[in-house]
């Protein structure tokens, strides 16, 4: 008989005890627990179902919140609108170190928040005649004319806190905006901007890449994640509606936004580029899991931490070992 | 060596098949006298739960994303699918931990580990689309927050969340389709290599103990 090396025998094919197994015994009894189980959680909890906003409910719901988002977008100052690739190139975007990896890849989904949420939408409807000549007016404005009134405009509605009452929506200096924006405003609470934030003007359309960003920019969208405890600072993202398990295997992505420096937002360079730091963090995690057998020091852990002798405790009795 | 003597690829696969992978290894009546802890049932639990996620999962694809808004049936499927998926990480992760104390990468079975650690980020990853296309308001916000951190490092170009019909088909074809790929492989590997022996099982001692060279 040979002789073995420490670890060599791992290798070998087992030719010592043994004991019975039927591994379809097993596999159908472990199905049959499974099914039993899910069918008792699925009859006793059910499952989270809340339902989508819309566009029309939350100009409803909340008008001048929806009424001052509208004015962001066609004043260029919303999040989107300064997002940055893949949507446009009004900013850099995050960065890791040096490089701005959004950037790099350009834009691959162009969004135009003037066009697409404000005047797109408008265009494709039959528009009260206020509406109409505000269009008119606009497409006959040169692009400097129509910053310079939208961007008055904006300043104005973000002064007075979303009051319209405090503002003469009749100056000059606003043009056509307010029209505009008092027309968006109609054709989202009739609910046709949902209609036509989804069409797009095709028949068929399964990118909704607009409509979420501009539901993100207004406070609407955001104040029902925080009540529904959703939010990035609060485990958003590993959480669900209600009382509802949600991703819980996500822990340690959200984990990282809990702690310094990636729950400062302002500071500088971790808190401001969080999203891109905790990607690369995660994705240095993960392959350093499927590679944890050649990490020195991980790797000897389960030899040094005697966990394995409560697994195979029955063995190492019977073995003397 | 004449052109017809030489072997065939299909003839070398089914040696290498048969020998590394013999039908009383894919399907065995025995296992060494050590295989006698609770941990080992986990990988078959996970391997159950995944079975009624594709089951229910198949159902919902057939009535399609918006069924389960709109019926009862629909909803307890959609249930189903839920809880399997929940048990399923459970079972998956216990079984990754009683795998990291085993040390079960041990004995050339690197790959298994491997394996097993790439399909638990493809189950990730499929789950997350999962949630994606929920088509509710959980579905609506997650997609607004995740998009960030995919833009963060470009990947956003390609892997757009927000496009609901992208991340139904990666969700219902191509990730599932990985996930089953990697699965199978993992399951081939550990019955190829058999379950690795206690750590120092055999110590220093010079007899085999158990062992055939």
């Amino acid at each position: 008989m040979s002789r073995y090396k420490i670890g060599e025998l791992e290798s070998q094919v087992w030719a010592g005890r043994t004991r019975r197994y039927d591994i379809i015994k097993e596999g159908t009894i472990a199905l049959l627990i499974v099914t039993l189980l899910t069918i008792a959680a699925s009859l006793f909890f059910g499952s989270p179902d809340d339902k989508q906003l819309t566009f029309k409910s939350w100009a409803v719901t909340s008008p001048s919140d929806f009424y001052q988002t509208a004015v962001h977008e066609i004043a260029g100052s919303s999040e989107s609108a300064g997002y940055g690739a893949p949507y446009n190139t009004a900013s850099d975007g995050v960065n890791v170190g040096p490089l701005h990896l959004a950037k790099i890849f350009g834009v691959s989904h162009p969004v135009n928040s003037v066009n697409d949420f404000v005047i797109t939408p408008l265009s494709t409807q039959v528009n009260t005649p206020e509406v109409s000549a505000a269009l008119k007016t606009w497409s006959a404005a040169d692009s400097k004319m129509q910053q310079a009134w939208a961007t008055k405009y904006d300043e104005a509605v973000t002064k007075a806190n979303g009051d319209l009452a405090k503002i003469s929506a009749g100056s000059a200096d606003f043009g056509p905006v307010p029209a505009l924006i008092s027309g968006l405003l109609s054709m989202a609470q009739s609910g046709s901007l949902d209609a036509v934030l989804l069409s797009q003007g095709n028949y068929f359309q399964f990118d909704n890449t607009k409509q979420t960003l501009f539901m993100g920019d207004g406070n609407f969208f955001n104040d029902q994640s925080t009540a529904s405890h959703l939010q990035g600072d609060t485990w958003g993202m590993m959480n669900e509606t209600g009382r509802y398990p949600g991703q819980a295997w996500l822990w340690l992505y959200s984990f990282w936004y809990q702690i310094p420096p990636f729950n400062n937002g302002d500071q500088h360079p971790f808190g401001a580029n969080a999203d891109a730091y905790i990607m690369v963090i995660m994705g240095l995690l993960s392959a350093g899991l499927i590679f944890m057998p050649l990490i020195p020091g991980i790797k000897n852990l389960p030899r040094r931490i005697p966990i394995h002798r409560l697994i195979w405790k029955q063995y190492y009795k019977e073995e003397n070992l | 060596m004449s052109k017809n003597d030489k072997p065939l690829w299909t003839a070398k696969l089914r040696g290498a098949w048969q020998r590394n992978l013999p039908i009383e290894k894919l399907l065995p009546d025995t296992q060494p006298a050590y295989v006698s802890s609770w941990i080992y049932t986990f990988g078959v639990l996970t391997l159950s739960a995944l079975a009624v996620i594709i089951a229910s999962g198949l159902v919902l694809a057939f009535e399609g994303p918006s069924w389960y808004h709109l019926s009862n049936v629909g909803h307890f499927v959609n249930s189903l699918h839920f809880w399997s998926v929940q048990f399923f990480f459970i079972f998956m992760v216990i079984h990754l931990w009683g795998k990291f104390w085993m040390a079960a990468w041990r004995g050339r079975r690197m790959a298994t580990w491997m394996t097993g650690g790439i399909a638990f980020v493809a189950s990730i990853a499929t789950a997350f689309t999962g949630y994606l296309v929920q088509t509710n308001f959980d579905s609506q916000w997650i997609s607004f927050e995740a998009k960030d951190g995919f833009n963060s490092v470009g990947i956003g170009a390609w892997f757009t969340v927000t496009n609901l019909g992208q991340m139904l088909l990666l969700h219902v074809a191509f990730l599932p389709l990985i996930l089953g790929v990697l699965t199978i492989l993992h399951i081939l590997l550990v019955r190829a290599k058999g379950v690795v022996p206690p750590i120092d099982a055999f110590g220093n001692k010079e007899t085999s103990q158990g062992a055939r060279k």
